[in-house]
């Protein structure tokens, strides 16, 4: 389980995140909605230790990760889909692909890894020895959940995977990640797009400056007025 | 023709140990998109290095260019230690501070020997005991060939490192992208110790060849020849590997054919003359990408 307890994060003088306490249950699939700013991708940088807390614990089954290397948490089971994909854009799709699983010491396994992320994402396999850099942004994204898949991850955090995306794209992604998890992933999931992100969740935070404002299942929050208001756009 | 053929050997040995030191320039580069100019002076530390270890070897009956290895290990310690001292701490400070940084180190290391060694110049005993060859009707030295393939050897192993293995996979995933490269579990650091060890390590073989030549260790020598190599792996596309080669093989047989055939004391000023004409047609250098800088 990942427990986030009294979590402050500042950026220089700027307090991004002022006070949060959340956690993800094993086999959830958990969304934090809220607007541009409201500090959804600092929350992720921070589990992942791309960005330093001030105060506060993060835990991922009872490891302290403030006190964990940041290139420790796949080793863990902790993977990460950043916003904007961040492929390496000079390698190849392959490449790409064995570089996610890096940590990784099995050669068997990590050839057999690459083989479910190709059967899970046949695009992949067709542009296998194609650079990165000239996907399109629905293949980069498909990439870039690919990669995490290679380090065999216990939880995966992804940051907007619906960014930028057409209509069907983003259905696709989604798609995708209800097939992550129903392969046993569990999901922590940014969104903009709150609609879809409560249409596939189990619990959902809502993010407001910094604090958690609302929170609660996410079927339930579909219906809360000022969830529709403030983020549905009803 | 013999003068000619004599001259193009000359051109490549000067060049292959240019292009030695210029593939270091180019790795730490291609990693940290930084100068290291401190590394021009690794190649002082594997000269007095090779200074006291060379008669070592000899007096044991050992083969004196076995005095490379303990030059590799004392050049790569130096080169580590100045990325983690005087570098890693300037590392996200912006690229003129990490110049700056550099240039001092660059004076430290200079001045330092200055303190160890004195300012008079140590002559370095020989090294390689090889014969003259007569090929076409020119006396060609061995251990020029030998330069050559080695600066060869070194290049196309290097290129294989860092497409094949992961250490080498994980190096051009850095420079792509230090956050991706961390999430999926590159130590950014480690890969960047391991570039200045190989960094170093290629500068204690050019010193190893160098002083095959000229076999003169002075705590100035670094300045210059790390000067020219920088030139040459910016001429030949700066980041690229066989760019480094390249630029380092050019450099050394201009140098070397200005010499013998136009005006002896003109070589430097028509080697740059040339850098500037490369970069005002083609920024990259010769074999680099036009790619805009990213933001």
């Amino acid at each position: 389980m990942l427990e986030i307890k009294d979590l402050y994060v500042n950026y220089g003088a700027v307090e991004a995140i002022k006070g949060i306490s959340f956690y993800v249950k094993p086999g959830e699939i958990v969304t934090l909605i809220g607007a541009n700013g409201a500090g959804k991708t600092t929350t992720l940088h921070t589990i992942s230790g791309l960005v330093k807390a001030k105060s506060g614990s993060i835990t991922y089954n009872g490891t302290d990760l403030l006190k964990t290397e940041p290139s420790k948490m796949i080793s863990l089971g902790i993977a990460h889909v950043p916003e904007g994909r961040h492929v390496f854009p000079e390698m190849t799709v392959e490449e790409n692909l064995e570089m996610g699983a890096y940590s990784g010491k099995d050669k068997g396994v990590i050839e057999a890894s690459m083989k479910d992320v190709f059967e899970k994402f046949p695009r992949l396999l067709e542009r296998r020895r194609q650079l990165a850099g000239t996907l399109s942004g629905g293949e980069q994204q498909m990439l870039a959940v690919g990669r995490a898949l290679m380090g065999k991850p216990g939880i995966i955090l992804m940051d907007e995977p619906s960014m930028g995306l057409s209509p069907i794209l983003v259905k696709e992604v989604f798609s995708i990640i209800q097939e992550i998890h129903a392969a046993g992933i569990t999901v922590l999931l940014n969104e903009q797009n709150a609609k879809m992100a409560l249409s596939i969740a189990d619990r959902a935070y809502v993010l407001e400056t910094g604090t958690i404002s609302i929170s609660g299942d996410a079927k339930e929050l579909l219906q809360d007025e000022r969830v529709k208001k403030a983020y549905l756009g009803q | 023709m013999s003068i000619f053929i004599q001259s193009l050997i000359n051109g490549l040995n000067q060049g292959a140990i240019y292009a030695l030191i210029a593939l270091g320039y180019t790795m730490v580069y291609g990693i940290l998109r930084m100068i290291n100019f401190a590394h021009g002076d690794f190649i002082m530390v594997g000269a007095y290095t090779l200074f006291y270890t060379v008669p070592m070897m000899v007096n044991h009956g050992m083969p004196a260019w076995l005095a490379v290895f303990v030059a590799i290990v004392v050049c790569v310690i130096v080169g580590v230690l100045v990325e983690r001292i005087a570098y890693k701490p300037v590392r996200n400070s912006g690229s003129i501070s990490a110049l700056i940084t550099a240039l001092a180190m660059s004076l430290f290391l200079e001045n330092l020997a200055m303190v160890l060694f004195g300012g008079n110049p140590k002559t370095i005993s020989k090294i390689f005991d090889l014969p003259m060859i007569e090929l076409l009707g020119a006396k060609i030295q061995v251990k020029y060939l030998l330069t050559l393939g080695i600066g060869l050897v070194i290049m196309v192993a290097l290129t294989l490192f860092v497409r094949m293995t992961k250490i080498g996979k994980a190096m051009r995933a850095v420079p792509q992208d230090r956050e991706a490269a961390t999430i999926v579990g590159i130590n950014v650091d480690r890969i960047i110790t391991v570039t200045f060890a190989i960094g170093s390590a290629l500068a204690a073989v050019a010193a190893l060849m160098y002083c095959s030549t000229y076999p003169r260790a002075t705590t100035d020598m670094g300045t210059m020849m790390g000067i020219k190599a920088f030139i040459a792996a910016v001429l030949g596309g700066i980041g690229i590997i066989p760019g480094a080669m390249l630029g380092g093989i050019l450099i050394g047989l201009i140098e070397i054919f200005v010499k013998v055939y136009l005006a002896p004391g003109w070589y430097e000023a028509i080697t740059y003359a040339i850098l500037i004409v490369v970069l005002l047609i083609k920024p990259s250098g010769i074999l680099g990408k036009n790619v805009s800088e990213k933001v």
